[in-house]
């Protein structure tokens, strides 16, 4: 028996996102890592599309490879980084980044050893289209919804603050 | 100060209202005046198929005239070329030789007869300064040239034709 | 798996007729501007190629594909050619969801004449529209050219910020309609007779205006201000990408004329269209020439507006996004709500 095709695409999507995912890493030019990201992004909203979670795959792009990326993208442009002005990261700084980066790694893989998977259940399916996404959010988890929601709030209030302190 | 005309128009420097403000009905306002536009007679003159007509004043392309018997008038005195403020006319002058009467009007010809159309403004003081009716604006433009030589007129560029003979053949 | 050839053949043919026809109204749509400045400004528009100057598209076409190509010696040569190849697949993929007409039957086969119904239809096109930016700041940054950075970096903040009025102003259409689906929202304004027009002015007047800002329309064309910034991001450009980003400029205009038409002046649906005594795809055909005509009418007020009002000044144009569009946006939400819930009860 061969792959199915949704397997075919599952492998095709994760090779692209990991090459991406290490060209954001490896990549000298600031521009090129960002784009190496929303091509990550894209890979990830294609899983999602897979994992039958539409309205979570959209949202993805739009959040972040519509409006976060764009961004970062136009911090980029704007202070003209580009790989000749790449500053020289001090030693230390490799070590210190290589070390907590070692660090998570192994906490990741204590975490995940134990964890057993638990394959999908055909009634789980649907848990990302938009009508059964809004019923678990709104009525579930309508306090921590609201919670975060204040989060943003304040984060908002806190832009605007800043903001204005110069005048 | 005393002013020229009674046109002036204070500017009204009020402060806009909330309806101006909007600017949406000054929006609509623009965008009538423009699509009336679309019904309004259009001035284009389509060239080719189209011409629209010159004036009866209008002073184009000289020619050199001849009299009824087909002799050149000019006599190449000169006139037009003082007359000429931008200087564009240059003339040659030759005596006429006997047997050359059916040719030439005066004793005294223009050999060689040039205006630079590239000078010339195309006043009209040639025509006004010859005493021999010779040199007349005609109602054509100089048609556009690749090279600056090409707007060099000749004498047989100017000359009107005999009857019966073919221009520039 | 059983694979439905006829049901692949379909969408291979839809797919490929939207394209076409999209590519048609983008080109048609330079010579329509065209015109339609010219009989704005009393003159007659382009008219010696073809009869009423109806071959200029495709004599423009040609000129640009022979032109020569030139690449900035300085530029990112890679995401030079990609930031007019995204603009232009981007603009092409909004056409997806947009449902040109209902049901056809064809040989005992029903066949929908919209290439996919997602249940997130709006959402869709709403992220394709975001990465609409893309194209002209890759364009424009990869042109390393001043005029082309300060277009692209225009074009991006004024994207993102008409982006969330839009979004707050469809929000409020969603809460009426309930359903993200184009198509369900088409068939609910078809069947109540009654255009989400009438039940959201306010939103529909502010989702016009953010779709001019989208498009980068006159008078929100900043990015492009000829006067100031030469051009923008296509300053660098020449032949065919030029090509591609004007191009892109038109369908982009072509598809929010129908997305206007279909979200809220009822898509493919007109009064008395359906009580009609013909075939059900007669009806079809008909209902999609009238969302062709409304699209073309909403074409035409575009190009009207174009040629009617001035560039907005930047700060002019940020504050018109931020301090009006999306207070005025909200209090539509709120209005919207109250108004739902006062009919609930």
């Amino acid at each position: 028996m061969g792959m199915n095709l949704q397997q075919v695409v599952f492998g095709i999507l994760s090779i692209i996102s990991l090459i991406t995912a290490l060209g954001v890493v490896f990549s000298k030019s600031p521009v090129t890592s960002v784009l190496c990201l929303i091509l990550t992004f894209f890979t990830i909203a294609g899983h999602y599309v897979m994992l039958n979670a539409q309205f979570l795959a959209v949202v993805h792009i739009i959040v972040y490879a519509g409006a976060i990326m764009v961004l970062f993208l136009f911090v980029i442009m704007l202070m003209n980084l580009n790989a000749e002005g790449e500053p020289q990261k001090r030693n230390w700084l490799k070590y210190a980044g290589a070390i907590s980066g070692g660090a998570l790694l192994v906490v990741l893989l204590a975490a995940l050893r134990e964890a057993s998977l638990p394959s999908l259940t055909p009634a789980s399916n649907d848990i990302g289209l938009i009508a059964n996404l809004g019923q678990t959010l709104f009525k579930t988890y309508v306090v921590p919804f609201e919670v975060s929601s204040i989060l943003f709030l304040s984060a908002m209030v806190g832009a605007v603050v800043i903001g204005k302190k110069e005048h | 100060m005393q002013t020229l005309t009674n046109r002036a128009k204070p500017v009204d420097r009020r402060p806009m209202n909330f309806l101006e403000k909007m600017y949406l009905p000054a929006i609509g306002k623009g965008m009538v005046i423009t699509f009336k536009h679309i019904f309004q007679k259009k001035p284009t003159v389509s060239y080719p198929e189209e011409k629209r007509e010159f004036s009866p004043v209008f002073r184009g392309l000289h020619i050199l005239n001849r009299d009824k018997e087909g002799r050149e008038n000019c006599t190449a005195c000169g006139l037009c070329a003082v007359a000429c403020p931008a200087e564009a006319i240059t003339m040659e002058a030759a005596e006429r030789k006997p047997g050359e009467e059916h040719l030439y009007r005066e004793e005294k010809y223009a050999a060689r007869y040039e205006i630079n159309m590239l000078r010339c403004i195309f006043c009209g003081f040639c025509e006004e300064a010859c005493p021999k009716d010779a040199i007349y604006l005609s109602e054509t433009f100089a048609p556009a040239h690749y090279k600056r030589e090409g707007f060099i007129y000749g004498k047989q560029d100017l000359l009107i034709p005999l009857p019966g003979e073919q221009k520039n053949a | 798996m059983q694979v439905d050839w006829f049901f692949i053949l379909e969408k291979v043919l839809l797919i490929t007729g939207v394209l076409i026809i999209s590519l048609v109204v983008a080109m048609y749509s330079t010579w329509g501007e065209r015109k339609v400045a010219g009989i704005m400004q009393d003159r007659l528009g382009p008219n010696r190629a073809g009869p009423l100057g109806l071959l200029q598209p495709l004599a423009d076409g040609g000129k640009l594909f022979f032109k020569e190509e030139i690449i900035p010696g300085a530029s990112n040569r890679f995401l030079f050619i990609l930031g007019p190849s995204l603009a232009m697949t981007v603009a092409c993929m909004t056409s997806a969801v947009i449902p040109w007409g209902d049901t056809l039957t064809i040989a005992g086969h029903t066949v929908s004449l919209q290439v996919a119904d997602v249940n997130i239809g709006i959402l869709y096109i709403f992220g394709v529209v975001s990465l609409g930016v893309y194209g002209i700041m890759l364009g424009g940054w990869s042109s390393n050219n001043k005029f082309s950075l300060l277009s692209s970096i225009r074009a991006a903040s004024q994207i993102i910020s008409y982006e969330l009025a839009m979004g707050m102003a469809l929000i409020a259409l969603l809460m009426v309609t309930g359903s993200l689906s184009l198509k369900d929202i088409v068939e609910q304004q078809r069947q109540s007779g009654v255009w989400n027009v009438f039940v959201q002015p306010l939103g529909f007047i502010i989702f016009l205006i953010c779709s001019f800002a989208e498009t980068n329309r006159s008078p929100f064309d900043l990015a492009e201000a000829e006067n100031e910034l030469n051009g923008g991001y296509h300053l660098e450009y020449s032949s065919m990408k030029l090509g591609f980003f004007l191009f892109a400029e038109y369908i982009n205009m072509f598809i929010s004329s129908a997305l206007m038409s279909t979200l809220y002046f009822g898509g493919y649906h007109i009064w008395g269209l359906d009580s009609l005594h013909v075939s059900p795809n007669i009806v079809t055909i008909l209902g999609t020439l009238v969302l062709f005509i409304k699209t073309i009418c909403f074409i035409f007020f575009f190009m009207w507006v174009r040629w009617t009002i001035p560039r907005f000044r930047y700060d002019q144009l940020m504050r018109l996004g931020w301090n009006y569009l999306i207070p005025i946006a909200l209090l539509n939400m709120l209005i919207t709500g109250g108004w739902i819930l006062w009919h609930q009860h």
